[in-house]
């Protein structure tokens, strides 16, 4: 009986002595994430009232999806079928993680739309073939601009316009750099294509 | 030959076994209001070929042919249908946003244009559902129509 008295005894006294613990460290991993987005929040420019945001902090909302983003071009610029279909994955997860919610609430009707529309692009590079991960791609870079538009972009990207693809219908994207190189046609015509304008 | 005769025992008590898991079926009698044929101004004929084509996967209501009722085909034409249905949807095409609707038109008329729909493995049976160049033509013509004007 006493055995089993120091044995509960014991086990009890773990039991709390870990979830003591556990609290502290949840305590510490909330101070370290405020004290990041504390610094954040100094790093971005000026305020204006757009929503519930200063522009630095909604361009911040995008960063992910625009490096992904660009991630998948390189890979179509370089005619990489399995990078792509990798950075197609991402990009869908990073989609699928953008947080709306402290846009404005037409904002936020327009960017759902714009979002899910680009997912379900993002989901079919991830398993295609490069002609169609470069057609799904058109549409996608259509969604990004659109998707920029609203939140702006943390850094500098450069929409380019390739006038030949899908029929000479023409088709945009977004680099990150002024050189023109191509993610629709790769190696087969690196630079067929023209910046149409900067985004900041 | 004992081993055969027992590996073919297993199998037909395995294949009887599965007759009795039950499958989703896609049937409904209702068409929504947001239906493809009600919201467009679609020519009959051309109605006439995307139901026949494309609605058993793209739509709320399959024609199920005689052996669906078999098992493991029923699973496979499920999943199928599940698939076909997530993707595009032509019951609930009044859904989706103009945005939505000019991806999936885009979509349609690529997968129609290199053959890749209607799937190979689904005309092989329904040879009614195949498309010949005639009517490629007036599927894709009209699609890119409407994508145009949206």
């Amino acid at each position: 009986m006493k055995k089993a008295n120091a044995t509960t005894g014991i086990l009890a006294m773990a039991i709390i002595a870990l979830s003591v613990t556990s609290c502290k460290d949840k305590k510490k991993e909330q101070e370290s994430q405020d004290g990041h987005h504390m610094e954040q929040m100094e790093d971005s420019g000026t305020m204006e009232d757009h929503s519930q945001m200063d522009h630095g902090e909604m361009a911040m909302m995008s960063s992910e999806v625009i490096a992904d983003y660009l991630t998948l071009k390189n890979a179509l610029v370089s005619d990489d079928k399995d990078g792509a279909a990798k950075a197609g994955e991402k990009l869908e997860s990073s989609l699928k993680r953008f947080d709306m919610g402290k846009f404005g609430d037409e904002q936020q009707d327009e960017l759902r739309d714009i979002v899910e529309d680009a997912t379900e692009h993002a989901e079919h590079i991830a398993k295609s073939d490069i002609g169609h991960q470069r057609e799904h791609f058109d549409v996608l870079s259509k969604d990004i601009i659109d998707l920029l538009a609203i939140t702006g972009s943390d850094r500098t990207l450069y929409q380019a316009y390739c006038p030949m693809y899908n029929n000479n219908k023409g088709a945009q994207w977004l680099s990150a750099s002024k050189e023109i190189k191509n993610p629709y046609y790769g190696s087969k015509m690196m630079t067929c294509g023209e910046v149409q304008k900067e985004i900041k | 030959m004992k081993a055969l005769k027992l590996i073919g025992i297993v199998l037909l008590i395995g294949f009887v076994i599965i007759q009795f898991f039950p499958t989703n079926r896609n049937q409904s009698d209702m068409v929504p209001i947001t239906d493809f044929m009600l919201v467009n101004n679609v020519p009959t004929e051309l109605e006439e070929m995307v139901k026949t084509s494309c609605y058993d996967c793209h739509s709320n209501n399959t024609n199920y042919p005689w052996y669906n009722k078999v098992q493991p085909i029923a699973w496979f034409l499920q999943g199928h249908v599940e698939d076909g249905k997530a993707e595009l949807n032509f019951n609930e095409w009044d859904d989706y946003s103009e945005r939505r609707k000019k991806s999936k038109l885009r979509s349609i008329v690529s997968q129609v244009e290199e053959g890749e729909m209607p799937l190979a493995s689904y005309t092989l049976i329904h040879g009614e559902a195949r498309l010949s160049d005639a009517e490629k033509k007036t599927l894709i013509g009209f699609m890119t129509k409407l994508k145009d004007s949206l």
